[in-house]
């Protein structure tokens, strides 16, 4: 295999780059929202929560009877959407990050416990994920969040601890097959501790598959927040989070359709915008695809 | 054959159990049924004879066994808001949801595969870019507002459809529609990329080399093999499905399982809900069991290894 100097490195960096423009424009889509919900205080035009029962409903900014103080409109009572569309971003993306986070870590340890030791721990692992892969998520998601009450920590508790068995099913598969190659021979074979050879050598070669898996359930995660929040099971009112705003948008469906559309857009924007970072990601990170 | 067809069998049997045993705790998770039932002027000692006579005083193992042998034969208890059979309340409405989520699934299959084989065939021109586009959106698109929006246009703009319920074939359009668009992605993908595999190969050059017609070459040498994997995919799908039919009933009014569910974990309704939950994890275990020994049948390193 030929070295790569510095400069080298840098220009196969930037043709990759180049490459990956799909991933480019999420990225930018993703940056962009998270530059909202950081700086939502900053730029929202008003209080998320303040109510103006005077300019109730008010239309968007492209109907001709837009009021010029809230561009996107307000709700039914009165509350500036736009400003609740920005801080519905912390919302969506906090949830979303912290239960990938907690499925990830909880699937990731449990794959390699699983596919690192094989034998009953991964029999009682693996069946766990049949189980848990057999159940209809959304039932058991809506019925715990029913039983515990709607709430940020049990969203994220609820929804971490039904997310995590797609990493473990990942990490295990992968797990198995380093087994078998060369270098874990020879970690073994020089005397490494199983603490080792997980962190010095299994997880440094599973990083890129977990990373794309990760992304694209990043968006899965913000999809299944927003729907339990539109079913009143996720963050409570009067919080500012797109499901719930698209629940209430849904009761004047008939004739203010916008009520429904906005937040649904945003909540479909930033799953877009993660989903190209991840087929971007995926192309450059898995050296199939990055050949073709 | 017939090993791997037992293994699989014990598999299935472990993971029902497994559900059995979340589908009880669902139970447990839920306020005191007791309180449900009764009307809050009730006394602690009537609430103290209904806990005996519904066996809520019973240790938690024993009420489990019960609840196991119950699971076995079919008794969910009564509905509290119904006073009927859980399970009949849930088999009864099995067909709506059924219907639903085949005319879903059949709509999936009739653009989706046809979208891949272009896409294929035109590979890197505009047929497969605006393919991938579209195979891009739907998956971000989340199924619920896509529902609504559905809603929006096709019943309260252009009037063409209705908003919700059940009852014609028109009812069923917007519904399905959703369904397809979450299903239609992943098996245009996998339509796509299997083709790109299989026309490549040997066989289908000595195809067109024998100077068959290029739709004969497409259909009948390339797209039977391609249909393979996909097929099993939809077999592992059928919780993917189940859960579509889930937000799409709830969006839809639509007399399904799924929205009989929702309303009853509202109404805190628990022996319809574990009937329900326990008919739908079944009827995923049967679809994964039954692709399973498909794929197993049609692979012969399987069907014919130890």
């Amino acid at each position: 295999m030929r070295t790569m100097n510095g400069r080298d490195g840098c220009r196969y960096f930037f043709r990759r780059l180049g490459q990956a423009r799909v991933g480019i424009v999420g990225l930018a889509m993703v940056s962009l929202m998270v530059a909202m919900a950081l700086f939502a205080p900053f730029i929202s035009p008003s209080d998320p929560l303040e109510q103006d029962l005077h300019a109730r409903l008010r239309p968007p900014f492209w109907d001709e009877k837009a009021d010029p103080k809230y561009k996107m409109g307000t709700d039914q009572v009165g509350r500036d959407m736009l400003s609740r569309l920005i801080y519905g971003s912390r919302i969506s993306l906090s949830v979303g990050f912290l239960t990938m986070a907690f499925s990830a870590l909880l699937g990731i340890t449990l794959g390699i416990l699983a596919g690192y030791y094989r034998g009953i721990p991964d029999s009682i692992i693996s069946n766990g994920v049949n189980i848990m892969m057999s159940f209809p998520y959304i039932l058991l998601a809506i019925s715990v969040m029913a039983a515990a009450g709607p709430g940020y920590v049990n969203l994220i508790m609820v929804l971490g601890l039904t997310g995590w068995p797609v990493y473990t099913r990942l990490v295990r598969a992968e797990v198995i097959e380093l087994e078998g190659r060369d270098f874990m021979i020879a970690a073994r074979a020089l005397g490494g501790r199983d603490s080792g050879v997980i962190l010095k050598h299994i997880l440094p070669n599973t990083a890129s598959s977990i990373i794309v898996l990760a992304t694209f359930e990043m968006a899965r995660m913000i999809i299944r927040e927003s729907f339990l929040s539109f079913l009143g099971l996720g963050i409570p009112p009067p919080n500012a989070s797109w499901g719930g705003m698209l629940a209430e948008g849904r009761s004047y469906m008939l004739n203010l359709w916008w009520l429904a559309a906005i937040p649904g857009s945003a909540i479909f924007f930033t799953t877009l915008g993660i989903n190209l970072m991840g087929d971007g990601l995926r192309d450059w990170l898995d050296p199939h695809t990055r050949m073709r | 054959m017939k090993s791997y067809i037992l293994y699989r069998l014990f598999q299935a049997i472990i993971v029902i159990w497994g559900i059995s045993l979340i589908t009880f705790s669902l139970l447990h998770m839920f306020r005191d049924p007791v309180l449900i039932l009764l009307p809050p002027e009730a006394t602690k000692e009537e609430a103290e004879t209904l806990r005996k006579e519904m066996g809520l005083d019973r240790p938690l193992a024993v009420r489990y066994v019960k609840f196991l042998s119950g699971m076995v034969r079919g008794d969910f208890g009564k509905s509290f808001v119904a006073q009927r059979p859980a399970l009949g309340l849930v088999l009864e409405r099995m067909p709506m949801t059924l219907w639903l989520a085949a005319s879903g699934l059949l709509l999936a299959i009739i653009i989706s595969i046809p979208l891949g084989v272009i896409a294929a065939v035109r590979r890197n021109r505009l047929p497969d870019h605006s393919a991938s586009i579209f195979a891009v959106l739907g998956q971000a698109m989340p199924l619920f507002w896509l529902d609504i929006m559905l809603i929006i246009i096709f019943a309260v703009k252009l009037r063409l459809l209705p908003a919700s319920g059940a009852g014609s074939y028109k009812h069923v359009i917007l519904p399905a529609a959703g369904i397809a668009v979450s299903l239609l992605p992943i098996l245009m993908r996998l339509t796509r990329s299997r083709m790109i595999e299989i026309l490549s190969q040997d066989y289908i050059r000595t195809a067109r080399a024998k100077g068959l017609r290029e739709s004969t070459v497409l259909f009948r040498h390339a797209l039977r093999n391609a249909l393979i994997p996909v097929v099993t995919i939809l077999g592992f799908q059928s919780g993917m499905l189940l859960g579509g039919a889930v937000i799409t009933e709830t969006i839809f009014a639509w007399p399904g399982v799924a929205s009989l569910v929702v309303d009853s974990i509202f109404n805190s309704d628990f022996p319809v809900v574990q009937a329900a939950v326990a008919v739908f994890a079944l009827l995923i275990v049967f679809a994964n069991l039954l692709t399973d020994i498909t794929v197993a049948w049609l692979d012969p390193k399987i069907r014919f290894g130890s």
